[in-house]
């Protein structure tokens, strides 16, 4: 029931968050690319002002996988970093927190476009 | 025909999009884009894994699957009926990522591929970074004062 329940919890809070960036889209005409920016630099807004660990504690990877929990590890790794190293870690706590998914994403990009052509648009 | 015009036109010919429809399908979508990505995380910690390297190893799964979706032309039509659905996770990242640089193709690898694969994920980095830095210098000097 337990597992259930959490699940039922990321499901929820997951699709909630995809579906406010479906009204945005439908009701402003923003550009993916948009989206995508205002959500990651939400999520390091929220995040900064303590209310996002919160949600993530609440939601897990209903809070993690979409675009605002990008902007979350990118301030949790910027605290982290300035709480160790001071004032360098403004610096370098941003994308050692996110390298993982950057470079995974690049990689698997480029070796895709060593694979696969574009497919002819209908 | 003046702009007005044209504009009214094209809106008025433009397939009205259903918000609601809309709406649902990004729910339905992301909510088990996020349910795929919490089972990879317990999956991975009753592995043994970390909580933060499970979430992290979890991410680069969910990267990968988009990505490997986009080469094979899946993730566009899945996209159609998403929308914000498979854009907001982690998968539209990696699927903005993987398009940019297979449709770069043909340009060459290092002008093509190698600069347009940043073409949108550029931008969410940069935003990212930036906004990451404002919080930092704040934080900084926060606990400089108080800490």
């Amino acid at each position: 029931m337990d597992v259930f329940l959490k699940y039922l919890i990321v499901f929820a809070v997951g699709g909630i968050l995809c579906a406010i960036a479906q009204i945005i889209i439908d009701k402003t005409k923003l550009s993916p690319a948009r989206i995508l920016v205002i959500y990651v630099c939400s999520g390091v807004v929220l995040s900064g002002l303590g209310i996002y660990s919160h949600i993530v504690s609440f939601a897990n990877a209903g809070a993690t996988v979409p675009l605002l929990g990008f902007g979350h590890l990118v301030a949790q790794g910027v605290k982290e970093a300035v709480d160790t190293t001071g004032l360098l870690g403004v610096l370098t706590g941003g994308l050692r927190a996110t390298a993982g998914g950057i470079s995974a994403a690049l990689i698997f990009g480029f070796l895709a476009s060593l694979v696969f052509s574009s497919k002819p648009k209908r | 025909m003046k702009k007005q015009e044209y504009i009214e036109y094209v809106e008025s010919r433009a397939k009205k999009s259903p918000v609601l429809k809309n709406c649902c399908f990004a729910f339905l979508f992301g909510g088990s884009i996020c349910i795929l990505g919490q089972i990879f995380i317990d999956l991975y910690t009753m592995w043994g894994m970390e909580e933060k390297t499970a979430g992290t190893t979890a991410s680069i799964t969910l990267i990968f699957l988009a990505s490997l979706l986009t080469g094979l032309g899946v993730f566009d039509n899945i996209a159609k009926i998403a929308g914000a659905g498979t854009l907001v996770p982690i998968t539209g990242f990696s699927n903005a990522v993987t398009s940019q640089a297979i449709d770069a193709k043909s340009e060459g690898y290092v002008l093509g591929v190698g600069a347009k694969i940043f073409s949108i994920a550029g931008p969410v980095i940069v935003y990212a970074i930036l906004s990451g830095t404002v919080y930092g210098v704040i934080y900084y000097a926060i606990t400089a004062i108080w800490g």
